[in-house]
């Protein structure tokens, strides 16, 4: 389907596939990626998978809901391209795009 | 009832915050409480006086489903809390409770249940509290864990900046080396008290670093905030004393107060701010003239200080506790102190210091077969939900090497999920990274003694054995 790449905050990066059906939060904890935590299983409600995608692919990731933007202002580290990786399910259209991990999840 | 009362008090707030540019804070303070004072005198409290005798509990089996009470505040001491909440989850997970000594209440007890009515913001409010009873009459202090969007969310972010990452940062190292202080004077010939003086000494020393308050008065701090959370009418604690509550409110006001017009002159004197909690209210514009409403600059600070003394403290405790009751688990993090992160999730999960939330439901809601209706209280029951067998396996084993130990909800989740989170995990992995090096064994001897709430899941004596690293 594609590739994705997460790069840490130390600039590590990590290209992995891009899994049809799943969402970026969960491609990433399959492929163990450090920095992304997901506490609460994908649930909109802990803020533990916060992704900053990169400026030219942001508005491939589709809209944000209400609580999603309720879990990211809480976030010190909020950007203007940030999303929630447990809201945004991998598409074709993704494929080649680059998110970067902040410091530290909330 | 509650109505007036909740007019009354808003009535006070008004005036409070009216006359608090003329009259110092502390002052109004006592002064409420010499009007609360008549006011009882001439016609009375609505409120009846809660006092706790304890009891032994009957075992759970025993009773029928509606006769379960959760809000019982020796459940915990005694030992009986997993069996009565099992019994809950397994028969009745959303149960109603009619007749408690704090009024009707339901509990919510499943993990899926309780994260649908934390993420449920808008059908179940955390206005205006969130423990199960009714604080001091009059003194009704407003914090944003206990306020809903938007406000919630004005105020959380004009503080949460005190634990983003830059000050983590600044943080572990100072951690660090008060956690190696704090250890490298224990005693290592006699058994002692775990409690005052690991658990509450480290987190008594954060939250002065926190508040930026004078560090050799910080004893101030531990003891408002015992107080806080252990009041007889709000979570069954021991202090019973109302009067207590409102000359801990008045020296709360007059110590932040001096506190914060220090730094505000520090400032305008061209000083650079610092990462404290109290600069940060100063720096946003949203909470610069906070002092200016008394009863929303004590709640806020108070919120802040019990949220950091009990939760860390006694997790502190807990997993010195679980260790000694899991062996197997000590002998391994001894041979892998990598395990050191995720065990602190288990901690936190096993432990779950803050047993609940309390919500009011904002429309009748329809939940596993229940109808609550509007403004019916609502317990969610962190600590049911990290023991729910249909989450966690074996949820009452200590594992500190779970997979999915990070899915805890000791820290609630949705618009309030804590904000201390990130904090609080750094000091229990400093805590244990120093006590591996330090110690071979932390051998619990004799029984724990437990808090009285059934709010505060803790310890109020642990007496340990430490063998030196030979």
């Amino acid at each position: 389907m594609g590739k994705i790449t997460f790069i840490e905050h130390d600039n590590t990066k990590h290209v992995v596939e891009l899994e049809a059906e799943a969402t970026l939060m969960q491609i990433a904890v399959n492929n163990a990626i450090p920095g992304i935590d997901g506490d609460c299983g994908g649930e909109c409600a802990c803020g533990t998978c916060h992704m900053i995608v990169a400026d030219e692919w942001f508005d491939k990731t589709g809209a944000i809901i209400d609580a999603e933007e309720q879990m990211l202002s809480m976030t010190p580290e909020r950007a203007n391209s940030s999303r929630l990786g447990c809201q945004v399910k991998a598409t074709e259209a993704m494929d080649g795009m680059t998110v970067r991990l902040p410091e530290f999840q909330m | 009832m509650s109505t007036k009362i909740s007019t009354t008090d808003a009535i006070q707030t008004k005036v409070i915050n009216t006359t608090s540019r003329v009259v110092p804070m502390h002052s109004q303070i006592k002064a409420l409480k010499l009007l609360m004072k008549a006011k009882k005198k001439i016609i009375g409290t609505k409120r009846p006086q809660i006092n706790f005798v304890e009891k032994p509990l009957p075992d759970v089996t025993t009773l029928e489903l509606a006769d379960i009470d959760t809000s019982n505040p020796f459940l915990y001491r005694q030992g009986q809390w997993g069996a009565y909440f099992k019994r809950l989850r397994d028969e009745a997970p959303v149960h109603h409770q009619k007749n408690s000594p704090f009024g009707p209440f339901w509990s919510v007890t499943r993990y899926e249940d309780i994260l649908f009515v934390d993420k449920n913001h808008e059908l179940f409010s955390a206005e205006p509290q969130i423990i199960l009873g009714d604080p001091p009459e009059g003194l009704s202090v407003e914090m944003f864990i206990a306020m809903d969007p938007p406000k919630h969310d004005v105020q959380r972010r004009a503080v949460q900046e005190v634990v983003a990452p830059r000050n983590l940062k600044e943080m572990e190292e100072l951690i660090r080396k008060r956690t190696g202080e704090v250890l490298d004077s224990l005693p290592l010939d006699k058994p002692f008290n775990w409690v005052p003086t690991v658990s509450k000494e480290l987190t008594g020393r954060m939250l002065a670093t926190l508040l930026d308050f004078p560090y050799d008065e910080r004893e101030e701090l531990i003891g408002w905030s015992d107080r806080l959370s252990g009041a007889s009418s709000a979570t069954g604690g021991e202090f019973t004393n109302e009067d207590v509550f409102f000359d801990d409110a008045a020296d709360m006001a007059r110590a932040f107060s001096r506190l914060w017009r220090d730094k505000e002159a520090r400032r305008k004197a061209g000083e650079a701010p610092g990462f404290d909690l109290i600069s940060m209210l100063q720096g946003s514009q949203d909470t610069k003239d906070l002092i200016n409403r008394p009863l929303e600059f004590i709640g806020n600070l108070s919120l802040l200080i019990v949220g950091g003394n009990d939760t860390t403290r006694n997790s502190m405790s807990g997993g010195v506790l679980a260790l000694n009751q899991f062996p197997a688990e000590f002998a391994k993090l001894k041979a892998d102190p990598e395990l050191i992160p995720n065990m602190v999730s288990e901690i936190i999960r096993w432990q779950t210091p803050l047993a609940y939330m309390r919500r009011v439901a904002t429309q009748d809601v329809e939940l596993r077969g229940q109808t609550i209706k509007k403004g019916d209280r609502v317990l969610m029951w962190y600590a049911s939900g990290n023991r729910d067998e249909r989450k966690f396996e074996a949820p009452d084993q200590f594992i500190i090497d779970r997979k999915d130990a990070r899915n805890h909800m000791s820290f609630g989740y949705g618009v309030h999920r804590c904000m201390g989170n990130r904090l609080a995990e750094l000091q229990l992995r400093i805590l244990w990274e120093e006590l591996l090096p330090r110690f071979d064994n932390i051998e619990v001897v004799g029984e724990p003694e437990r808090v009285q709430s059934n709010f505060v899941r803790g310890y109020s004596k642990l007496m340990v054995k430490l063998t030196p690293k030979s």
